[in-house]
């Protein structure tokens, strides 16, 4: 153990926090230093956001000790928290849209003149803040102006703009692009030399190497342990946070599928004004074909057309019959299932139970002669989907909502594996997910294929598409730059494409 | 043993849904009862049920519209104008039959005009069912210019004023359209689709819902249910009135919401607004009794509201 306990900024020993009968934190312990990057790494679910919870006083630990700077430190609010010293920005955006940048940076501590807000100062003042971070944004600027990207740089700096000990980053580059995020490095390195602390937490792992001093691991709401980043590998890493080793994250084919088959689905000049143009492609029962492109390249809009729900020039065909969609009910009906890119806004019911969201695509299938759900059959099928994919839920009955990010994506998979289909688009089938459910996501993909499912694999993640797709279409800028199987499934062949370097 | 259980867990369930509009419902019927004697009667009770009847009948309408994240405000003036086309069939010679079958559906037809402008043209329920109460309350007014019309149908006027089988035909016409309403609601899978497209509506239309038929349709329900409403309104006043219903979109809101329907969509129940509609009904009775000048009832009302409402929002935020 090198360095003194004066280092010492913020320690936590023997936190428990309780829900009810569940226990979320059990004996947690942490202790983060001046002018250190402290990764906390754990899987969705682990009890890392409880912990940031109840560092940022949205909740109250159930028993156990904190203190800040040598002081016994209890906020009772998040506003308490940030007045302690102890800054957190969140990985959701809480940015009011209607607002300049410097009224949300500034938000509750506007500079007031007789008791009105000081405009002049408020953007002076947030200028400051904005150029010492070394931020490109306009202060004066709408918030519902800018885009994902910049909002995020804002809700750091509007965390970073209080005199912080201790900042807390939650998954703050998920939605940056690199370049962005090397300003939000830059940010960090400047934050380190200055003494503060800082809390990361990503999943992103090559980011947490390059980045952190400190890692600690934790796994079930329990701490696992704590390593200098020069003594420890992803690998070790990754054993550590799902408690087993990964021999492998991409499980292998379960056989060979048949080249011969006829496609299920071929897709023939398809194209929508000023977002696609000339797609073509077919896929095969029990292939797997990935999509990859940049961000942009309109591979979410392709398959919003294929499912219904926008139009679209070109032919579709479906087991060789052209068919032409004009809702998602006929695609369902017709056999195609759709993983959407955002399970919180289109795949799932948050506030509606587990039960309830797995039938939902297939209700009619639950639907008796008068109309009336048979409730039984209903529960039972969900029943076991939950016990296929292993969805770890208190009861049918629990609400979507409350469960981990990994569990909320397999309650989706689940919805549409009810619905049986011929083939199924995955859209960002891991985002946000942690490593071990990735891995049991990626199983459930491959039985699918074997069952004889094509599965349609969008990603922005290039080894989560080399890994797992039998062919890969690769778009730039709505169209096709190339398909590509065999030997050119490789990094380099696909990112020239996709940069459209090579065509 | 388990049979035992499993009904005593069901009645926690309810207690724990419910418990905090009935203790409302309980501690008003106290009150006025210790304020006026003559309340405790079951004389008195099936007043309440009878003068709850029209709001109650609109307010499970209303539910299923407020559950899908609308609102429909149109719900008033639909009443008036139900009593009044049922008033026009007799003027044009109609018999019962005809004239109620005519009145139904000139309320599903005032509904789907709400739910195509909402669904289709996409312009938000408050904005549009608040333009179509104005021009139903409006029409009321076109066949007579304003005067009232007189019902003199026997079997019409008798859905008011008699009884069957002991009990007030229109006690009888709430609780089948309860019970139809409640069942719809909880037992089919329409009502399965009205909740989920309510909790999320863009996750409905993915799921192949077909998320505007669900809102035409329900807009059509409450069209209905409120013409029900009208025609025993207008049984009771053996008249077509152009300013019947007048603000009874409120109360059903008012009853649907202190029944725990979520303004927000995708949470409410029909026993739930049926509880919330006896609410009402017992302070409009209650206060009726006691002569409370109509003014301090809309003051007391309100205020009875807002607390029940709080002590239910107060109750399911403890659950958590």
């Amino acid at each position: 153990m090198h360095g003194s306990t004066m280092d010492t900024i913020l320690e936590i020993s023997d936190i428990t926090k309780s829900f009810g009968q569940v226990a979320a934190l059990k004996g947690m312990r942490l202790k983060v230093r001046r002018g250190r990057v402290h990764t906390l790494l754990g899987e969705n679910g682990a009890g890392k956001s409880t912990l940031m919870k109840i560092l940022a006083g949205v909740h109250e630990a159930t028993s156990g000790e904190i203190s800040l700077d040598g002081r016994p430190y209890r906020p009772t609010d998040p506003r308490d928290a940030a007045a302690l010293g102890l800054a957190i920005v969140f990985q959701e955006l809480s940015l009011c849209s209607n607002l300049t940048v410097a009224e949300n940076i500034l938000a509750t501590r506007e500079p007031r003149r007789f008791g009105f807000i000081n405009d002049k100062a408020l953007i002076t003042k947030a200028r400051a803040i904005v150029a010492d971070l070394g931020l490109p944004i306009d202060v004066s600027e709408k918030v519902g102006n800018l885009s994902i990207a910049q909002r995020q740089l804002v809700e750091i700096a509007k965390g970073l703009s209080h005199e912080a000990k201790v900042i807390i980053l939650d998954e703050p580059t998920s939605s940056l692009s690199d370049s962005e995020a090397e300003i939000l490095f830059d940010i960090i390195a400047r934050l380190k030399s200055r003494g503060v602390a800082v809390i990361y937490i990503s999943h992103r792992m090559e980011e947490i190497m390059r980045l952190s001093d400190d890692i600690t691991v934790i796994r079930d709401g329990e701490y696992v342990s704590t390593h200098d980043r020069d003594d420890v590998t992803i690998e070790a890493l990754i054993a550590l946070m799902v408690g087993r080793r990964m021999d492998e994250i991409y499980p292998p084919p379960v056989h060979e599928q048949s080249a011969s088959a006829a496609p299920v689905l071929s897709v023939d000049r398809l194209a929508r004004d000023g977002e696609f143009d000339n797609i073509s492609f077919d896929v095969r029962p029990g292939e797997i074909l990935g999509f990859f492109g940049l961000v942009g390249s309109g591979r979410s809009e392709v398959m919003n057309a294929l499912f219904g729900m926008k139009s679209a020039a070109g032919t579709v065909r479906f087991d060789g019959q052209a068919v032409r969609f004009r809702s998602p009910a006929e695609a369902i009906a017709r056999g195609i299932g759709f993983v959407t890119e955002n399970r919180k806004e289109e795949g799932l019911v948050l506030s509606h139970s587990v039960g309830w969201n797995i039938s939902m695509a297939a209700l009619s299938d639950f639907t008796g002669p008068l109309g009336f759900t048979r409730k039984r059959a209903e529960r039972e099928a969900a029943a076991t989907e939950v016990g296929r994919l292993a969805i770890k839920t208190h009861s049918l009955d629990t609400p979507s909502g409350s469960l981990s990010g990994g569990n909320q994506q397999k309650i989706v998979l689940a919805k549409w594996l009810l619905t049986r289909p011929k083939v199924l688009i995955l859209d960002e089938p891991t985002r946000g997910v942690d490593v071990g459910a990735k891995f049991e996501i990626y199983k459930i993909i491959r039985q699918l294929a074997a069952e004889g499912t094509a599965i349609l694999l969008i990603s922005s993640e290039l080894p989560e598409v080399l890994g797992m797709s039998d062919r890969v279409v690769v778009m730039h800028e709505g169209v096709i730059g190339a398909t590509l199987s065999g030997a050119d499934l490789n990094p380099e062949t696909i990112m020239a494409h996709a940069t459209g370097f090579q065509s | 043993m388990t049979q035992l259980s499993e009904a005593q867990a069901a009645l926690m369930r309810a207690l724990k849904q419910y418990g905090g509009i009935l203790l409302s419902l309980v501690m008003l019927c106290a009150i006025f009862s210790f304020l006026n004697p003559r309340f405790m009667s079951v004389v008195n009770f099936m007043n309440i049920l009878q003068q709850v009847a029209v709001v109650a009948i609109a307010a499970f309408g209303m539910t299923w519209v407020i559950l899908l994240g609308e609102i429909d405000l149109s719900v008033g003036s639909i009443i008036a104008v139900a009593g009044m086309v049922g008033a026009q069939c007799f003027a044009f010679g109609l018999g019962f039959a005809p004239a109620l079958v005519i009145t139904l559906l000139a309320g599903a037809l005032m509904g789907m005009l709400n739910g195509v402008l909402t669904a289709k043209l996409l312009l938000p329920s408050f904005i549009v069912t608040v333009a179509t109460m104005g021009i139903y309350r409006g029409m009321v007014s076109l066949p007579t210019n304003g005067a009232p019309a007189m019902i003199e149908n026997s079997t019409w006027t008798a859905i008011g004023t008699e009884s069957l089988l002991g009990l007030p035909v229109i006690i009888w016409v709430v609780a089948v359209l309860f019970v139809v309403n409640h069942i719809l609601l909880s037992k089919t899978s329409f009502g399965r689709r009205a909740y989920l497209t309510g909790g999320n509506r863009e996750a409905a239309v993915y799921s192949g819902i077909k998320v505007d038929r669900l809102k035409i349709t329900i807009f059509m329900i409450s069209g209905v249910m409120a013409a029900i409403s009208g025609v025993l309104l207008s049984s009771r006043l053996f008249s077509a009135q152009t300013n019947a219903g007048m603000s009874y979109e409120l109360d059903a809101i008012a009853a649907a919401v202190l029944g725990g329907t979520s303004l927000a969509g995708g949470v409410g129940t029909m026993v739930g607004t049926l509880i919330g509609a006896l609410i009402i009904g017992v302070m409009n009775n209650g206060m009726n009794m006691l002569s409370v000048p109509y003014f301090y009832q809309l003051i007391v009302k309100g205020l009875v509201i807002l607390i029940a409402v709080w002590l239910d929002v107060r109750a399911k935020q403890a659950k958590r």
